[in-house]
């Protein structure tokens, strides 16, 4: 027996850790505490539909919302409560209201928050995506002849600029790479993806680092300037430029914090028995690929690893090593991009099936399969059915080290 | 038991058909095919497949 189990951070990785220790046939009472005042709900739409369409809050809420599973009636939601502190010790956590909850076991799963760009200016005009309200925010700024600079090419900033160009803005992305999603897809696919966004209308900077903010004198952006000396006129900028973990109340415990909570291949913190972490804010060793523990912020990721926690919580289920096979999606420009395994540990990167040139790709599709020393260790496919993926991971699979 | 999928909602993602490759596949028009009539040793499976679809389209009924 576990006693009272606290999830703090209500979202996706949340759900599914209370929702897989109902499934062992956990009974005893669970917390879920949560930093936002909605129910968990789906973010990847945030970028796509939900800035594409007129959908209104209440409709939103209701179609994104994640359903929830009879087993979790009796759950306790303790939802616009940030945690501000916790001593594992004592096995208590504290709130920013000055509530204090006690636990048995702790499940950690407050994901992460876009990180800024460190410079002052137009602060009334810049925005991040992570959350429902964020894109509400958001969307309200999309409106056609507007013009939009998006701050970092990977994927939110490239659905964000796509989803923009839809509604009719001008969209210029800043990125310091040589190409867009080129950490996550490499070299080749990236530049594919930027000549497919080029041929909708979308300007590139590439190489090009920010060199600050201008300001029109009331908190509203003018332009931004590059240390290039070139300056980019906007109205509006979106700041993509990755996540920070939400460590801040696990501070003085003695955790390795440097880039979110360090787990074992049991998602235990540590080697504690009563404290697991799940989702994109867990660094875990993931044997599909090695030993090296790693964060993945893919929406996948939170199922798998919430179920791995949950068994280690009910110590004794935690049987054989746990290599879950990474897998995300992206759509921009109607074109949905799919990928399984690791592409961005690869170290080369070969077209299998169809074209790159933008004309073709959007007709034919294209897969590219990458390899580590020789192992096929991802495949990114691009404008391809899913059907197709089911003929490529098995690629993926054979390389798989057991 | 029964397995319901929302076409509208699906958007092929395929994540069914990785987590339950016995109750989900892709036909050779690449559209979704699914078993509908499953029974209850089925239910774990075919929960998973719900909770990894993205677009939450599988939905089980008693
Ligand atoms: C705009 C967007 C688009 C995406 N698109 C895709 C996609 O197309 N494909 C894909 O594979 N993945 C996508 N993702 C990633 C996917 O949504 C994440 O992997 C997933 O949300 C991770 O879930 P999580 O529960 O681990 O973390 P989160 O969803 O970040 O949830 C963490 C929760 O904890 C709360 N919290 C934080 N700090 C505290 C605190 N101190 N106290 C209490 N609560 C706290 C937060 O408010 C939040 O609700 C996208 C993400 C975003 C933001
Ligand atoms: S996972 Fe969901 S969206 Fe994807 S094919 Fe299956 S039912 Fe459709």
């Amino acid at each position: 027996m576990i006693g009272h189990v606290l999830v703090v951070g209500a979202s996706l990785s949340g759900l599914r850790l209370a929702e897989q220790l109902r499934g062992l046939g956990h009974t005893g009472p669970i917390t879920i505490a949560g930093a936002e005042t909605r129910m968990p709900y789906n973010r990847p739409p945030l970028s796509k539909d939900v800035l594409t369409g007129d959908d209104d809050e209440t409709a939103l809420v209701q179609s994104l919302s994640f359903r929830l599973r009879p087993s979790l009636d009796d759950v306790t939601w303790k939802l616009g409560a940030t945690a501000v502190a916790c001593d594992l010790t004592l096995r208590e956590v504290s709130f920013a209201d000055g509530s204090t909850l006690s636990y048995d076991a702790l499940a950690i799963t407050t994901g992460l928050s876009p990180r800024r760009v460190p410079l002052p200016g137009g602060e009334k005009d810049r925005y991040v995506l992570r959350t429902l309200d964020g894109a509400l925010a958001l969307r309200a700024r999309l409106v056609a002849g507007a013009r939009l600079a998006v701050i970092g090419a990977g994927f939110i900033g490239c659905e964000v600029a796509a989803s923009a160009r839809k509604r009719g803005l001008a969209v210029t992305m800043i990125e310091t790479f040589e190409a867009p999603m080129q950490r996550a897809i490499g070299l080749t696919a990236g530049q594919a993806m930027q000549a497919l966004h080029r041929s909708e209308g979308i300007d590139f900077r590439l190489r090009a680092k920010i060199a600050g903010f201008i300001d029109r004198g009331d908190g509203h952006l003018d332009g931004i300037r590059l240390e290039s000396g070139e300056v980019i006129a906007c109205d509006l900028a979106v700041e993509a430029v990755g996540s920070t973990a939400n460590t801040q109340w696990l501070a003085g415990n003695g955790l390795d914090l440097s880039d979110g909570v360090l787990c074992d291949n049991a998602m235990r913190v540590e080697g504690r028995a009563d404290v697991v972490a799940a989702g994109d804010i867990a660094r875990f060793p993931n044997l599909f690929a090695d030993e090296v523990p790693r964060r993945i912020e893919h929406w996948t990721i939170p199922g798998f690893t919430a179920k791995r926690a949950a068994e280690s919580l009910i110590k004794e289920m935690v049987q054989g090593s746990f290599a879950p096979v990474p897998a995300f999606w992206s759509d921009q420009h109607g074109l949905r991009l799919q990928s399984y395994g690791s592409p961005s540990l690869g170290d080369a990167s070969e077209l299998l099936e169809g074209s790159l040139c933008p004309g073709d790709m959007r007709r034919q599709g294209a897969a590219l399969g990458y390899r580590r020393a020789g192992r096929m260790i991802g495949v990114v496919l691009i404008g391809l059915p899913a059907g197709r993926l089911a003929h490529y991971r098995n690629l993926v699979e054979v390389g798989r080290e057991t | 038991m029964k397995i319901c999928v929302d076409l509208v909602r699906c958007q092929l993602h395929g994540q069914c058909a990785i987590a339950a490759p016995k109750l989900f596949s892709f036909g050779e028009d690449g559209k979704l095919q699914w078993v509908e009539q499953v029974d209850e040793s089925a239910r774990r499976e075919a929960e998973e497949a719900a909770d990894v679809c993205p677009e939450q389209a599988i939905t089980i009924e008693d």
